[in-house]
């Protein structure tokens, strides 16, 4: 016969206001296992958790129901108190009368029967719980950092620093991200590569960190401290060790005309090349696609001019394994092209541009060394139109939220605009002004006070081209709705931030969810924002949603220090809530049949399959087993098992039923 | 399957040659179109701005007819009636409620199961092979495709096309082979109604669309929609005289130019009623098959 202490909670007057807490206790003393039932003031309090604790010895109590507010909060305080105790902790089970019942109901009879109806349920789920242990699994002190923007860059560093290992995998041919395509930063106005190259260089030449680039994570096994990534190294090439980065390949190449993905196809490239001039490593790459020797097998002109021998044509894709305890995404964003735009010409005119394009533009080591030049005439505009919102905050363009960065980037090219070119004129257009963070207002009335940028609120319908000016058909909201029209040498538009190319196919390769939008998703919106649905899986910076440099970095630092406190400990605790395969004696060894239609359901990739063989090694049955270090204990194969073998260790079956059976009972 | 036309005002008016140019081209293609009987006014824009029962009402009624006689497809050549008989339908198959009202002031059942087309898509959709087939001449001419306000919009219930930027009319006239070109104002407004209230207006809007067509080197202008036949064509001096310049660029009906382009005779297109004489260039019309006649330019002269 069970031993069950139940103890009622007042919570002040959170559940005694409206609950009759004594009465409560009395009834539930009534019922059959429960020999101690009492109640008093503030459970949690340190004389509360004496009160259980001595009701545990005296009364010998085998199971305890804590009759109080939500498991969120308190569950592990009173597990904890009852550990002390040693009472297993998961023999402790919380009622809850507040959120469920006092806080929702009015004073009454009514309230007082459904509060000890609560706690019947909560008693009869306590009798059929089991002692359970923490689940132990090891740590591989390796941490996985997937992108080299800013915020890779910063939790890569925290961690090394840190004094773990790092491995970061960068998807282009130099580490940097957006950060270093632009020119300045807001609010501050500091240079960005300024600010930003030397922390790559110490990426680069940080003993810890082992940095491979123009690569990509392909797979992910394993589990939380105890991953393998599984990471193919696109062929550059050119041999990494032996390249000196002299220059003279690209300097020699004959293919010059490719687009320049770095300057936003605003500048050129060659064939072999590095991305722009700081790049790290600083070690080119051939371009495939657009090399002489690839697409016609003559040319190796690079081969020639190589002093050092470092080119290899027949350099493959090599694929590396290697094992880490965790993982932290820092993929970025990227921003909507113009060509997603009809209204705006779809990308066809040449001086309508993106804010990356712009950055490119002012930058001293973009395309025209920071001279604000149009890219169809190379002629100075003398008015500049920037229109925030393309994109963002427009349903109809199926992009509802609001990109955040806009509003303080804009006002930052209309600056740097107006100080490059004086006597221009920036106009800009918008729906509103969203200049939260620290000195960011300050800016925006900078930019309008002093350098004097005409701010129109309304948006722009059309943009045409004619006779080599923009037609901008916009609407002044502010002063009596009036049609504006303004004869425009250069537009800029705001473009809506995105999530990165890629994202959805690495978020599934990694088994983390993602929005509708194909931005990752945290954990808890509030207080996880830099963890995954998985364990040991962070992420940090704009591919959860678009941010500013503070921000991203904020988020990166909260990733590393997450990775430095599971990495401080000897190996990681978990709670044992998982599912588990029964197991009975031979010959059937389990009820499982072994049709592993548990396997695709699960979106942790917990199942696996385990032999049952005989002592020659003979395979007698196949089973699925649960890898309690993948487990997340959510039940969908519990739900599924269709010969009910599953079941979830502290919610089995049995106790939910009990639960259930206990409130209707009464009915 | 069945293909009733709905005509409207307009094209028993002022656009006369538009429906003469649509039946020709549905004969000529070998497409049945029949003539909704007993059809009325679909609202056009004084409706909607006064009662909005009325206004769904006017244009159920004639497609409450057109279920009864079992028409599978509506042909509606005017634009503004394309647009009442389809944003009617989306309302009423929106609104069950509105529908059993409808149907209970027209004291008929409308269900709402005949599908509205524009000219344009009933081409795109009837026609296209037919074309093909029976295409006796190419048109050698560069011409500017202008939709209007109202074909592509609201793009919610139309769901035809690329509002800012259609191409459906470009994809049919060269299939003719004309060279459509690039050019800004294909949806722009032509001043619509203010045609009759305030000339000048149009004049301004209408001359803006003229002078940019010209601007970019189109030899005529393609419509599909009697409101902006008539303010870039009927209204031509009050363009010119906005403009301060004299323009001479015609402006043709779609179904006009695919007739052309199967044979069909000048004015049974009824391209000699433009107030802009429609004087095409020799490399216009070229024939593509043996023995298909060039344009009988005497036909032009004969007044109807």
């Amino acid at each position: 016969m069970a031993r069950i202490g139940v103890f009622v909670c007042h919570c002040g007057e959170n559940i005694s206001a409206t609950v009759d807490c004594k009465s409560v206790a009395e009834s539930t003393a009534e019922i059959p296992g429960v020999v101690h039932s009492v109640e008093y003031k503030y459970m949690c309090s340190a004389p509360g958790q004496l009160l259980i604790q001595e009701a545990i010895a005296e009364h010998k109590l085998d199971g305890v129901v804590v009759s109080a507010c939500s498991p969120r909060m308190h569950e592990p305080t009173f597990r904890n108190a009852c550990s002390r105790a040693n009472l297993n902790p998961y023999m402790v089970e919380m009622a809850n009368i507040r959120e469920h019942c006092s806080w929702v109901h009015e004073k009454g009879e009514a309230t007082t029967q459904k509060a000890a109806d609560i706690v019947r349920t909560m008693v009869e789920k306590v009798k059929k719980n089991k002692p359970l242990e923490p689940i132990r699994v090891p740590i591989t002190k390796t941490a996985l950092v997937i992108g080299g923007g800013v915020a890779g860059i910063q939790a890569a560093l925290d961690i090394a620093n840190g004094g773990h290992q790092v491995v970061m995998v960068e998807r282009e041919p130099s580490i940097g991200g957006h950060m270093s395509q632009l020119s300045e930063t807001f609010p501050t106005l500091d240079c960005s590569q300024c600010i930003l190259t030397p922390r790559m260089v110490e990426v680069y030449q940080h003993p810890n960190i082992r940095l491979i680039t123009y690569a990509e994570v392909i797979g992910l096994d394993g589990f939380v401290g105890n991953f393998v990534a599984k990471i193919k190294k696109k062929a550059r090439s050119v041999d990494e060790d032996v390249c000196t980065g002299c220059g003279a390949c690209w300097n020699k190449c004959p293919q010059k005309k490719i687009p320049n993905e770095f300057e936003r196809g605003l500048g050129k490239r060659t064939a072999i090349y590095i991305p722009f001039p700081q790049a790290v490593p600083n070690k080119p790459v051939i371009d495939k696609n657009n090399c002489t020797y690839y697409k016609t097998g003559k040319c190796k002109i690079c081969e020639k001019v190589c002093l050092p021998g470092a080119i290899r044509f027949d350099q493959p894709d090599e694929i590396i394994e290697i094992p880490v305890g965790s993982v932290t995404i820092c993929t970025g964003f990227d921003v909507k092209k113009t060509d997603f735009f009809p209204e705006y010409g779809y990308g066809k005119y040449k001086d309508v541009l993106d804010g990356i394009q712009f950055e490119r533009l002012a930058s001293a080591s973009g395309p025209t060394l920071g001279e604000i030049r149009r890219p169809s005439d190379g002629q100075i505009p003398k008015k500049i139109v920037f229109i925030k919102c393309a994109g963002s905050r427009d349903p109809a363009k199926g992009i509802e939220y609001c990109s955040k960065i806009c509003c303080m980037y804009t006002a930052k090219h209309a600056m740097l605009y107006k100080h490059k070119v004086h006597d221009g004129t920036p106009i800009v257009f918008y729906m509103d002004i969203r200049a939260g963070g620290k000195n960011y207002e300050e800016f925006v009335r900078r930019a309008q006070v002093e350098d004097e940028v005409q701010y129109i609120r309304g948006r722009v319908s059309k943009v045409i081209e004619k006779n080599g000016k923009l037609l901008v058909y916009g609407a002044d909201t502010l002063l009596g709705g009036k049609p504006v029209l303004i004869e425009a040498d250069m537009v800029v538009l705001a473009t809506a931030g995105v999530s990165n190319e890629g994202a959805e196919e690495l978020a599934q390769t990694l088994h983390v969810s993602y929005d509708q939008h194909k931005f990752f998703a945290e954990a808890h919106p509030k207080l996880k924002p830099v963890e995954t649905n998985t364990a040991g899986i962070y992420l940090a910076g704009a591919c959860q949603t678009t941010k500013d440099i503070p921000d991203s970095v904020s988020a990166a630092s909260g990733t590393a220090a997450k990775v430095l406190g599971m990495f401080a400990q000897k190996e990681i605790t978990r709670e044992p809530i998982i599912a588990v395969v029964n197991r009975i004696s031979p010959p059937a060894f389990s009820t499982c049949v072994g049709c592993f239609m548990c396997q695709p359901v699960c979106p942790y990739n917990a199942i696996e399959k385990e032999e049952i063989k005989t002592r020659d090694g003979k395979v007698l049955k196949e089973l699925a087993r649960v890898n309690p270090g993948l487990c997340q204990g959510c039940g969908t194969c519990v739900a599924l098992c269709r010969s009910k073998s599953i079941d979830l260790q502290g919610f089995t079956d049995q106790q939910v039923y009990s639960e259930v059976f206990a409130m209707l009972n009464d009915i | 399957m069945k293909i009733g036309l709905y005509p409207g005002c307009s094209l028993t008016g002022t656009a006369r040659e538009y429906n003469e140019s649509v039946v020709a081209i549905s004969k000529a293609l070998g497409l049945e179109v029949i003539e909704i009987p007993d059809w009325n006014c679909c609202g056009a824009t004084a409706a909607h701005n006064l009662n909005k029962e009325l206004s769904l009402s006017l244009p159920a009624r004639n497609m409450a007819i057109a279920e009864r006689e079992k028409m599978d497809i509506i042909v509606v050549p005017c634009a503004a009636c394309y647009s009442r008989l389809t944003v009617t339908q989306h309302e009423l198959h929106e609104n069950p409620v509105l529908k059993a009202r409808i149907s209970e002031v027209l004291e008929m059942e409308y269900h709402g199961t005949s599908r509205v087309l524009n000219v344009i898509q009933f081409i795109e959709e009837f026609g296209a092979k037919a074309i093909a087939e029976k295409k006796v001449k190419s048109l050698g001419l560069k011409v500017a495709c202008y939709y209007g306000c109202l074909m592509v919009r609201p793009p919610k219930i139309l769901k035809f096309d690329r509002p800012e930027d259609p191409q459906s009319m470009e994809k049919i006239m060269a299939s003719l082979g004309a060279e459509p070109i690039e050019w800004n104002y294909k949806t722009e407004c032509c001043g619509a109604a203010m045609s009759v209230a305030k000339t000048k207006i149009v004049g301004r809007l209408s001359g803006d669309i003229v002078e940019d067509a010209v601007e970019r080197g189109a030899e005529a202008i393609i419509v599909a929609c009697p409101m902006c036949h008539s303010n870039l064509d009927m209204r031509r001096p009050d363009i010119e005289t906005y403009k301060g310049k004299k323009f001479d660029i015609p402006i043709i009906y779609l179904s006009q130019a695919v007739g052309l382009s199967v044979g069909v005779g000048w004015n049974e297109l009824g391209l000699h009623r433009h107030f802009v004489k429609v004087d095409l260039p020799e490399k216009a019309v070229k024939p593509e098959v043996a023995g298909a006649k060039p344009i009988d330019k005497k036909e032009e002269q004969v007044e109807n």
